[in-house]
This record gives C-alpha cells, structure tokens and sequence, in this order.
C-alpha cells in the first residue's frame, strides 16, 4: 500500500472505519460514485467498536434467517420506549425500526454470515441476529466487500478538520500516517464514533471520577470530529455528560477489554464498596436488565470500585469471566486478599446472611428469595454466604459508548443552526443520541449504524450524482 | 514437557471461554464451551480436534497488537505436534517427531537406496510387467512387515492418547459420527459453508477442503488399487500386469491422478498460508510429507506411463521407494494428523450423544 492516498478529491469521504462508516461507503459505491474510506486506526484495530459487538437487533414479521417468531415494529419501539424512558426521537427510531428487516438480507449479500444465538444468550433469539464470528467477522467481509467496489481504504487516518463555508464542507483535513492531506471531497459521511477513548474530556464532562474508568472498547473513539463540528455551530442531540457504562471485572485492560471483561455473577453475590458496605440491591431484576444500571452504582462509589463476593454454591451460575475470581476459605481472608477492611465485610456478610430466609432458589427467573429487615435489600436470590471457598470480583464501570451527538435529518443529513449542511451526513454512534437519549438496547447500535450508514451512503451519492 | 504448550494453550482457551463469538465456526468451540475448566487431556483433545481452519484467528478481536495477543490455531497447533511427539512408540523414536522433514529425506534416501540394490541385486528369472524387476514375494516380503508395522506402533499411539484424553467407552455409533464428520470434513467448511480462512487472509474459500479431499479420496483409491492387485493375485491366481479395465487400474489410475492434484495443490496452498497461524517450526516438516506424497503418486503415475519400456527398471524402485519411505515415516509424520483427529471427532462425537441424553 502507497504512503499516500491515491485520490485526494472522491465524490464521497467517509470519515471512519466501522460498521455505520463501511455500510456507508459500500451503499454509496454501489451506487458508482468514487468512495475514499478513512479509518484513524492502523488495520489490526480498524472497525471501531464494531470488532466487539455480536448481533443486531431486528424487526421481522415472521421466521427469518436465524430469527425465530415475530418481532414487530410496535413491540420493538416499545422496547425502546423502556429503556430510553421516552428520550428518543420517534421518527428516526421507527426510520431505524423498519429499515432493519431489509438490513438482514443487505448483510448477507455483502459477506455477513449470522448464527444461532451463541450459548447464554437464549433470550435474544426472537429478536438479535448474532454475526458469525462476531463483529470482527463483519467488519472484515465489509472490507472486502468494499474493495472490491474500488472504495480506497486509508488506515491511520485521523481526520482532525472539516472546513465549512456556509452550508457547504469544502475540505476534509486529516493525518495520514502522520503526514497531513487535505481531501476536497463532493460530499462527506462522518461515521468516526463517540468521545469515550478521550479521558480528559470523559473527566471534564462527567467529573474527575471517571478517569477510573474502564474504555470496554477501542481507544480511537477520541471524538475529535465530533468536537471540531460541535465547534463549528453543529446542532447537538444528547446529554453532552452522560455515558453508558457497565460494570465490569476491574482487572480489565484501560482500553478494548471488549466481551470477556463481562461479569455476571452480581444477582448471585452480595456488593460491597472498598469500605466494606453494601449499597445497592443486587437481586432487583433478571442480570441482563440490570446489567447496565451497574456502571453507574459503582461509579458512584469511593474510588469508584465495588467488589462482589460469593460462595462454592453460586461459582457456577454465570458465564466463566476471563480472569479467575480472587478465592479464600473465609470471608475475612478474602477480605484480606482483596484489600478491603476484613472486620467490616465480615460484619456486611454476617447481616446479609442473617437476614436470608428459607426457599426456593431459581437462578433463571425472579425467585422472590428476598431478604428481611435489611438496608438496601436483596430482592431475589439472596442465599447465605456460607459455603468456602469464597470468590470476589473487582467491579469498576466500563463505559461502551457516549450519548452526545450530531443532530441529523431524516435522510442521515447533518444540521447546523442555519439549516442543514448540504453535503455532510453522519451515521452510527455520531449520531445515535438522537434515538438512544438514555439506556441501551441490546443490538441497537449496530441496527443504527447499519440504517442510517446506509441512508446516509444512499443520500451522499445521489448529492454528488 | 507438555507444559508450556499446555499452559499457553489453556490460557488462549479460558479467554475463548468467557467470549464465545467463534461458537458457529467449528466443533472445537461447542466442545470447548462445554466446560469451565481444562485439564491438560481437555486442552489436548481440543488441539486434536482443530482443523487448522484459521476462522476463529481472523474474526478474533484479542489478536496482537491487543494484550490478550491470542493465536488459538498456532497456540493448539503447538499442542497438538506435542501430543503427537508424546504419544509416539516406541518413545525411542519419538523425538523424529521434530526433525519430521529431515528424516522424511534420509528414509526416502536409504529407501532408494535399498531398492535400488534388490532391483540390481535380487532380479528374478523370469517375470512380466515390472515382476520381471522384483518378484511378486520379494515385494510382499518387504512391504507387508513395512505397512503392518507402522500401523502397530500408530495403535498404540492412539491407545495412550485416548487413556491421557479420558476417550471413555467406545461406541459403533461415535464411530460412525466421527466417520461422517471426517468423510465430509465438516470443520473445514467454517460453519457458513464458505470453507476456511488459509490462502488469503481473511478470504473465506474451499479451496483447502476440496484440495484435502482430493488427497484423502486420491489415497484411498491408491490403497484399493493396491488392495484390489492383492486380493486378484491371492484369491482369483490374476496376477500383474493388468489390464486399463481392471479394478486395480481403475482406481490406481485415476487415484494417482487425484492424489497428484490434492497433494499439489496443498503444497502450493501451504507457501500461501501464514506460518505464524500453525506451529511454525514444523513446517518443514509437514511440506516434507505432503511432497512425499506427491512423489508416490506421480511416480506411481510415471511407473504406469513407462509400461513395457526400460525406464521401468528405474521407475519401479523410484516409486517403491516413495511408498516405502511413507509407510515406514507414518507414526513420526503428519500422517498422524488423521489418525488422531479421527480419535479426537469420535471422542466428541461421544460429547454430543451425552450432550443429547442430558
């Protein structure tokens, strides 16, 4: 591969490297305009956090590929509804809905090969489709689809500027391989992702706790086009402070610790934070529903920092994690082990276990094993603490994505304060505030970057046409 | 010995664990999610189970530069070549294992050697075909302790691989899964049926599928050419040469034809693939193998084409020679690979049916 980018004015720039950029350049070279493709990571972490997702949710009206059962329109924004507490903008979110059943076939043209729901993911068979192979996979068959279209591929090119001049984008400024190239593209799709990989402005937006955070995916997601739009008078949709997190195993790498940093072990254990107090119902609902209010409970603990403990009967309830739990024979010793005030948990653990009552316990559904007379409870699935070995789990918050994004139009379109910019589209998480305002729902990310990458393809190179 | 291997084996394998993407790829995922823990036999079934495809490495998010740096196909590749090496009778031979390509020539070598003396020194009387060369006993002679033996020394392999794995009671059904599986060579069709990831990068293709089928069938159809001259020669009094509408030139022909092309063409996939995805510092080795087998086929294919003319006199201990130098090397080659992935599909076979009954 040459140094330089071999053509420096295409008929459309895509700035980014994942699933929403690739579907935009693949639709808009199908379409036979000339397509340049930048992706700011080197080629062995290119695909953004694509490479870390699994499946796509999915609207169809009956059995399709790997999708058992139905899963309408209705019942799919309802789900939306839920886990956004309203705070989506209805017609981009059923824009994205319907457009999802096309998608699957759109996939598979283009190389993606879907699966039975891996193991442990049952409930998500009716409505996630799962890549096989996982998103790597994905992005891999979309590079090659690409390709083979003519879209040149640029790795190591971070676009750091997009020059405006009234509604219009005149030039793209980028360093490739470290070199600075100025691109004079007819027409540009911004698809580079959210702010998270950028520590300082995560601390500056959310407070100096987060600088303990854990970044579950790539370290390139550094918002720089987002910030230099956002500067230029770009509309913005999102809360500009907020994040999603998840809690996760502690020992996990700062960056791109990706699936297997996942604990599942909370709605069987009992919290505690570094002083030892618990702080929050671990049983309150089924894991994956609760899953991501975790981030945020232990973000706001001291050090932002919690430690799940459980016993032998619970060690294999849950998908195995990637690092082996910490282990002892008593409470104290684990205690001990894991740095944390041993007469303390001693005492949290001896309350927890005193106020558990005899029952039955089920670990798939709400079992109503609830303790009694303690604060906060435990709702289901509150067994005693009794039987060694003993396991702790280091939790800290690992943050998935940003809310904060560009205001886009129904055709994928970019607004300014003066109206829309007429040559620039945004797709993917750039974007995805305006229809996941809070929460998150399983797969939407990618349905999100695969419809709206895709509209914004379709929409660029009919611009330029 | 097998530690190091086992342990860098087993840490990749509790990374795949807690991920699963690769679930859809192969039957050594499924196998492996089938657990929580891995003893060395788990880690050392699971290695014996991998076809080398590649799928899991290039969909992997946890390769280098990534700090998890995971190479599953290299990291049971490793193992695998171990557990041939451990598993070898007699021990004495065991560490030919390593030096498989440079044994593969000095055999080859001596091989010719030594039939080029029985051509020159031990010519019989009278005889037609390449029978006037080398008797129709003396070639039983040589080859029948030189097939039966290997053979043996390969069984025993395989017992004491299936005692270290925990292989549990036979079935004739396992068999008969295993048997399917191999015949179709399932694992190497990459779960979507687009095949395997080995020539090109992430490129999905069939060509390493159909060219290892072309081996496999190639060969067998060899050994029922072979098989065939024999039965004609003891049961009905036919002996060689026979004729382009016997059974043994029915197979033998376009067996020879096949195998040529399979074994080609694996060669010439194998300068494509990356080494770094297998155990590098056998490659050699696994060339060696491959090419001899070529050497059989189209030396078999050449002895056939100089039928009546002199050349025979050189073709004949040519060809005898490759076969031999196969059959004697079988037990420290990679011809293993088939036996033991054989004992590795009926073990999991095994798997699915309780897997069923649960």
């Amino acid at each position: 591969m040459s140094l330089k980018p071999r053509n420096t004015s295409p008929d459309v720039l895509v700035v980014g490297g994942g699933n929403a950029a690739l579907c935009a350049a693949i639709t808009a070279a199908e379409a036979g305009v000339s397509v340049s493709l930048l992706e700011s990571a080197p080629k062995p972490y290119r695909g953004g956090n694509t490479r870390h997702t699994r499946n796509f949710r999915c609207m169809h009206s009956g059995p399709m590929g790997m999708l058992t059962g139905q899963y309408g329109e209705d019942e799919y924004f309802d789900d939306l509804i839920k886990v956004t507490n309203g705070k989506t903008d209805e017609r981009l979110a059923r824009i994205c809905i319907r457009a999802s059943e096309d998608a699957y076939g759109w996939m598979e043209l283009r190389g993606v090969r879907f699966q039975p729901p891996l193991s442990g993911t049952l409930s998500l068979s009716r409505t996630n489709a799962f890549f096989l192979g996982g998103g790597k996979a994905l992005v891999n068959a979309y590079y090659r689809t690409a390709e083979a279209l003519g879209v040149e591929i640029c790795y190591d090119a971070e676009v750091v500027h997009l020059g405006r001049d009234g509604s219009q984008i005149k030039e793209v400024e980028a360093h490739v391989k470290g070199e600075k190239v100025i691109f004079f593209p007819r027409a540009v799709v911004v698809a580079s992702g959210g702010y998270q990989a950028d520590i300082d402005w995560l601390a500056r937006a959310w407070g100096e706790a987060a600088r303990n955070f854990l970044i579950r995916g790539t370290p390139y997601n550094r918002g720089v086009v987002l910030k230099d739009l956002l500067d230029q008078e770009i509309e913005s949709v999102g809360d500009p402070t907020q994040c999603h997190a998840v809690a996760i195993d502690g020992r996990a790498p700062k960056f791109d610790g990706g699936i297997v940093t996942r604990l599942d072990c909370v709605p069987f254990s009992a919290v505690v934070n570094k002083h030892g107090d618990r702080f929050y119902d671990e049983g309150e609902d089924i894991w994956p529903k609760r899953y991501a209010i975790w981030g945020h409970l232990v973000a706001a603990q001291p050090d932002q920092v919690g430690y799940a403990i459980i016993d032998a009967k619970s060690v294999e309830l849950f998908m195995p994690s990637v690092f082996p739990p910490t282990q002892a024979d008593t409470i104290a010793g684990l205690a001990e082990k894991m740095k944390l005030p041993a007469k303390k948990v001693e005492r949290t653990i001896e309350a927890f276990n005193a106020a558990c009552r005899p029952g039955t316990f089920c670990p798939t559904e709400l079992d109503g094993l609830a303790t009694e007379d303690l604060t906060p409870p435990k709702s289901n699935w509150a067994r005693p603490i009794t039987e060694p070995p003993f396991y702790g789990y280091e939790l800290r918050p690992g943050v998935t994505f940003t809310y904060l994004g560009l205001k886009v139009d129904e055709g994928a379109r970019v607004q300014s304060g003066q109206g829309p910019v007429e040559n620039l589209w945004a797709s993917g998480e750039i974007m995805a505030g305006s229809i996941l305002g809070q929460g998150y729902l399983a797969g939407f990310g990618m349905t999100i970057g695969t419809v709206f990458g895709r509209l914004a393809g379709k929409r660029a190179a009919s611009h330029v046409k | 010995m097998l530690s190091d291997t086992i342990r860098e084996a087993r840490r990749q394998t509790e990374i795949c664990n807690a991920c699963r993407y690769c679930e859809g790829y192969c039957t050594v995922f499924p196998s492996m999610f089938s657990q929580r823990a891995f003893s060395d036999g788990d880690i050392t079934h699971l290695a014996n189970l991998c076809h080398n495809c590649r799928g899991c490495y290039y969909a992997c998010q946890y390769t280098e530069p990534h700090e998890f740096a995971l190479n599953l196909p290299a990291a049971l590749a490793e193992v695998r070549q171990e557990s041939w090496k451990d598993f070898a009778w007699p021990r004495g031979l065991a560490s030919l294992h390593d030096r498989a390509g440079v044994v593969l020539a000095a055999v080859l070598a001596v091989s010719f050697a030594f039939l080029f003396w029985v051509v020159s020194a031990l010519r019989p009387e009278d005889g037609e075909g390449f029978y006037a060369f080398m008797s129709h006993g003396l070639m039983i002679a040589i080859f029948t302790p030189a097939f039966l033996l290997p053979l043996f020394a390969v069984g025993i392999s395989l017992v004491r691989y299936r005692r270290f794995v925990g292989g549990g009671r036979l079935t004739i059904g396992d068999i008969w899964q295993a048997c399917k599986d191999a015949v179709a060579l399932r694992d190497l069709k990459g779960g979507h049926g687009d095949g395997c990831n080995f020539e090109d990068g992430d490129r999905f293709s069939m060509a390493r599928r159909a060219l290892h089928q072309m081996t496999f069938w190639g060969f067998m159809m060899c050994f029922g050419s072979t098989s065939s001259g024999t039965v004609l020669h003891y049961g009905f009094g036919l002996e060689a040469p026979y004729a382009w509408y016997s059974l043994p030139k029915l197979l033998g022909v376009p067996g020879g034809i096949i195998l040529c092309i399979g074994t080609g063409g694996l060669a010439w996939l194998k300068v494509k693939a990356d080494p770094a995805l297998g155990a590098a510092r056998v490659w050699g080795g696994e060339m060696a193998f491959v090419l001899l087998l070529f050497g059989v086929s189209a030396s078999g294919l050449a002895l056939y084409a100089a039928s009546g003319t002199s050349a025979v006199e050189w073709l004949l201990p040519v060809h005898l020679g490759t076969v031999l130098a196969f059959f004697l090397t079988t037990p420290y080659s990679k011809m293993v690979h088939g036996f033991f992935r054989m004992a590795a599909l009926v073990m999991d076979a095994g798997r699915k049916r309780r897997a069923r009954i649960l």
